[in-house]
Order: structure tokens, then sequence, then C-alpha cells
């Protein structure tokens, strides 16, 4: 089920004078089972694309295909498009509220008039698919676990509806160390796994080299550049220029090479560079 | 007349049910006027609590803690503690209160009775310090998050405060939010000499601190420079905290026989240290 945006426009409190264009002829497509992030200041326009791409806000021009369908479309039945759709809203645990861990997911699906049987299996999938035992959360008030816990609730809530594309806006934002990797490493089983399409909003740079296979990087309601996490993050002055980081061992590897040292261009984990270094340190005592 | 800025946990421990295990159990900390400190740990490791304990929000259930000489437990001293310790916490839209940037700021002063001709100079300079005066006339809502917790610190620092207690200030903000907050917070804490407890969760920030606290299970279990606390990976990892990238890949490169020094902590130093020991082969 692609995605694609096509000279979407988007302005904010059109017709007065906090008039403010959020998203200016943006176009993209995003193809089954791609990991997709995006990055940009706050203010670039990311929390709006997102909002647009399920349908809860209306392009002032332009179009958003999901299967080659209008999602705006006069015929279309939105209902069914953003039923696949799955969106993940920042500090999504602020949205629970039923008793029980297992209600509160299975909400979605009860609402989408499925049978018992049904609900149940979701729900279990989708705790499953977010690491939380079921013996050990079904029964327990969201409100008395973790924030990341909660957070993992929340995005259980969204997988229980079974989307064929998952977007998150910010999913590991406040978390601690801990509670992060855990989403992280759970989105990447999800990806590996069930193919499931992901677009993720991002601040973190490290989040986004692990897990991303392509970027799109926002600026001003525009995209400046889409590529590979590898093309975006060797190019540090661009990144730069708009604020924004790159990974400290993309950092590290353009630094060392401006001093001279004969390394590729484009390293940007740890791992790698860790690789490099001890190459040149051997081949340095050794003569 | 106290004019102490020290800040001192003795033997403190607190629970929040009687039944319960403690939140933090026997935790003792000397902290400096003056010092930067970072309180370090992850979710549920007792570092908030802590927060709450030195401006007398908790009292503690056993031991005492000393602000600027005063002890939390004494009630009457209260708003005398709160006036000189301020606190900011994480969720930059729950602590503005009014509809404007500089009747914020001027919120505490009113409540303490301030008289209006003394409270002007001591709005404008907050804001000046925070880099906010032009906003004063501005609806707190069209400010960022960054700008908004900026706002909030002038609220205190309009108080005159000797310390400022930052509880995870900066973790719902954007990189060049926690950027701009941490920066201002810094200079105040170099120009104005303010001790600063900043606890977080973010190592790169605790990297900046004259002096980094780890707290897990309710207890300090390390305490020491950035340097010193961070080049101890292992346990950092086992307590669920990073290090900063850099510090980790020293530490693999060291185990894979790279006489790196200790206390690598940023890009530049790890790129100077790569320098030292690959010299390159001048090519002329």
């Amino acid at each position: 089920m692609p995605i694609e945006v096509c000279h979407l426009t988007h302005c904010y409190s059109e017709g007065s004078a906090f008039r403010t264009v959020a998203l200016d002829d943006v176009s993209f497509r995003i193809d089954d089972g791609e990991f997709v992030g995006v990055i940009g200041h706050t203010g670039s326009g990311k929390s709006t694309l997102v909002q647009h791409l399920n349908g809860l806000l209306r392009p002032s021009s332009g179009q958003v295909l999901i299967n080659g369908e209008d999602l705006n479309g006069e015929h279309v039945n939105r209902r069914a498009l953003r039923q696949r759709i799955g969106l993940v809203f920042q500090y999504p645990e602020y949205q629970l509220f039923e008793e029980t861990v297992a209600k509160d997911i299975a909400f979605g699906p009860k609402n989408q008039g499925l049978s018992a049987d049904e609900i149940a299996e979701r729900v279990r999938y989708a705790m499953d698919c977010v690491h939380l035992d079921y013996d050990k959360y079904a029964e327990r008030s969201p409100f008395e676990l973790s924030g990341g816990q909660m957070r993992r609730v929340a995005i259980a809530g969204v997988l229980a509806m079974r989307p064929s594309v998952l977007i998150l806006d910010e999913p590991t934002a406040g978390l601690d160390p801990r509670g992060r990797d855990k989403i992280l490493s759970m989105l990447e089983e999800l990806h590996a796994r069930e193919n499931t399409t992901i677009l993720m909003v991002s601040h973190s740079m490290d989040d986004m080299a692990r897990l991303a296979t392509r970027l799109i990087v926002m600026s001003e309601g525009k995209i400046v550049v889409e590529g590979t996490p590898r093309e975006i993050f060797a190019r540090e002055d661009m990144m730069t220029s708009i604020g924004l980081d790159v990974p400290d061992a993309a950092r590290l590897c353009a630094r060392l090479r401006t001093m001279g040292y004969n390394l590729p261009a484009d390293l940007f984990r740890p791992e790698e560079l860790k690789e490099q270094l001890l190459r040149l340190w051997k081949e340095g005592s050794a003569c | 007349m106290k004019s102490d800025s020290r800040v001192q946990l003795n033997d403190v421990s607190y629970s929040y049910e009687e039944q319960a295990a403690p939140a933090l159990s026997g935790v003792s900390a000397l902290i400096q006027p003056g010092e930067f400190v970072a309180v370090l740990g992850h979710n549920g490791s007792g570092k908030s609590t802590m927060a709450k304990l030195l401006n007398a929000l908790f009292v503690p259930t056993e031991g005492n803690v000393v602000v600027c000489g005063y002890n939390t437990r004494e009630e009457k001293l209260v708003w005398e503690i709160r006036q000189r310790a301020g606190m900011i916490f994480q969720n930059p839209d729950n602590q503005i209160v009014a509809t404007v940037v500089k009747e914020d700021v001027a919120f505490g002063l009113e409540n303490l009775g301030v008289p209006t001709e003394e409270m002007i100079p001591r709005i404008e300079s907050a804001l000046s310090a925070v880099r906010m005066s032009a906003y004063a006339d501005k609806a707190p809502h069209m400010l960022s998050g960054g700008q908004k917790q900026r706002v909030a610190i002038a609220g205190i620092l309009a108080m005159e405060p000797s310390v400022i207690i930052a509880d995870e200030a900066t973790a719902m903000l954007d990189p060049s939010g926690r950027k701009e907050v941490l920066e201002t917070i810094r200079t105040l804490n170099r120009q104005k000499g303010i001790t600063v407890v900043w606890i977080t969760h973010f190592m790169e920030e605790a990297a900046l601190a004259d002096r980094v606290l780890v707290v897990t299970d309710g207890q300090i279990k390390l305490s020491g420079t950035p340097a010193e606390v961070f080049d101890r990976v292992e346990e950092m990892r086992e307590m669920h905290l990073d290090v900063p990238h850099m510090t980790a890949l020293a530490g693999e490169l060291r185990e894979a026989g790279m006489p790196l020094r200790p206390g690598i902590l940023t890009v530049e130093e790890l790129a100077e240290e790569v320098e030292r020991l690959c010299p390159l082969k001048s090519a002329t």
C-alpha cells in the first residue's frame, strides 16, 4: 500500500493575519516495507505532514494518494483507508483511558465491530508486538505502569487495528534510555517480522541511524533533501546549516578526514568507525 | 542573615507510603555554592523524589535536607526555602500561569508582595538574562517549548534565588530547545554563581556538569566528574544509563588494545587521541 504525496501545501489560519504556510509543495513516495525517517526542526512541518497522511488535515492544495486513491477524493472510502494507516501521536500515553490494558487496546477493534474472539486475538497479537507479557499486564490498569510501558500500550492500541502502514510522531520523546531502547527494538522487529511500512518522525539522529532505510529532511515546510542515512549523514555542513546535527560517529569521521586521515566519507555507525580506527592504529604502529 | 547557598542531604530517606519500599534510602550529598551538579538516573530511580525534597515539596521520612542553611522540616521556613531554591519542571505547558510573558514572570514576585517599582526592573533583568526581553508582551502559547522553559526560568530568576533545581527541564524539548535552555542555565551558573542541580537522563547534558551523581534504586551509586563517571561504561549500562557515544567508542577501542587516555567525552577529544596514537605520515 504505497503512499504518494503530490505537491502538498498546507496553510494554518488561512485568511487571517496569523496565516502560516506549514507545508509548501511537498512531494515524495513511500513504498511497501520501507522504514522512512522524517527529520527536521520544531516548526519544520513534520507533524503537519504526518496528520495529512491519515486524513486528519485536509490539504490547502495537492494530494495524498494511498494505494493510488486520493485520500481526500469525493467518492473515496476515507474510513477504510484510514483504518489501514495507524497513527501514533506524540505522547500517545495521554490518550489512554480504560480500566485495564486489555480493554484499552481492544477499543479500536471493538469499534470496528469485530467478534469477541477476534478482538481477544488482536489484543494478544498487539501486546506481543510491543513486548508486554499478556498474563502479566492484560488486567492491570494502564495508569500503574511506567511511562515507557504506557507508551507501548498506546502503540499496541494502534497495532491492534492491524495497519499496513505505521506512522509515529516522536515515539521516544521524553523516555529514559531503557524506555527508548524498548520502543526502538520493538519497531525494528515489527519492521523485520511483519514487513510493516513505518514512517517515523524523530529529533534523534541516533534513532534514525539505527533504524531508517531512508531519510526525508525537512526545513521550513519544504523537503530539503532525501536519501539513505549514509548519504545524508555524510553532509554535515548541509545539516548544520538547517540547525540539525549528524550522529557523533559521522562528525568524528568528517573531522578526521579534514585532518588528513584516509577514511571513507560516509561512516555514521560507531561499529564501522571502530574498525577503521583500529586499522589506522595498526597501520601506524606497523611502520 | 543566611548567606550560605549550600545544599545538603544528610542520610535522607523518603517513602511515598508507610509500607512501600523507600524511593530514596540513606542518601547523603553536599552540593557547594556555585556548583553545577547533574543527577542522572533512569525513570523510577529516585531522582525526581530527590528534586522534590530539595525545595521542600517533600519532607524526608528520615534524615535532613538543608538548603541555604534552612532545614526543610521547619514548616515556617518553606517559603524562605522556595524563594532561594527555585524549581523548573519537565512540561513547559504546566508552568505558565499568565496570558502575557511578563505577567508570568511577575507571578512569584506578586505572591511575595514585592512593590511594583521594584518588580519592573527585576522582571526586565530576568527576561534579559534568558534572552526573552523581546517577548515580554507576547502570549506564552505562541512560544516554542524552549522559549517557554526560558520564561519559567525567568520567573524563578526574578525571585533572585541562590539555587535552581531542574527536574528533566529539557525532556520535552527538541535538540535546539534543549541547547538553548541548557546554555541559559550554564551562563547563569557561571555569571551569577547560582548553584544548579540538573536532573536529567540525557548524558550529553550531564557531560557538561562540574559533577555527576548517578542515582539508582534510591541511592547514589556513583559520584565524580563526568569523565570519571562515564568511563565506567559497564556499570552505567547495568544501571540502564547511556554514556556519551564517544566514551563508549573509546571504551571499545581500548578493549581492542588501543591505548587511549581515560576520560574521553567528545568528538574533539577522541580526534586528538587518534592524532596522538596514529600520527599522519607527512606527505611532503
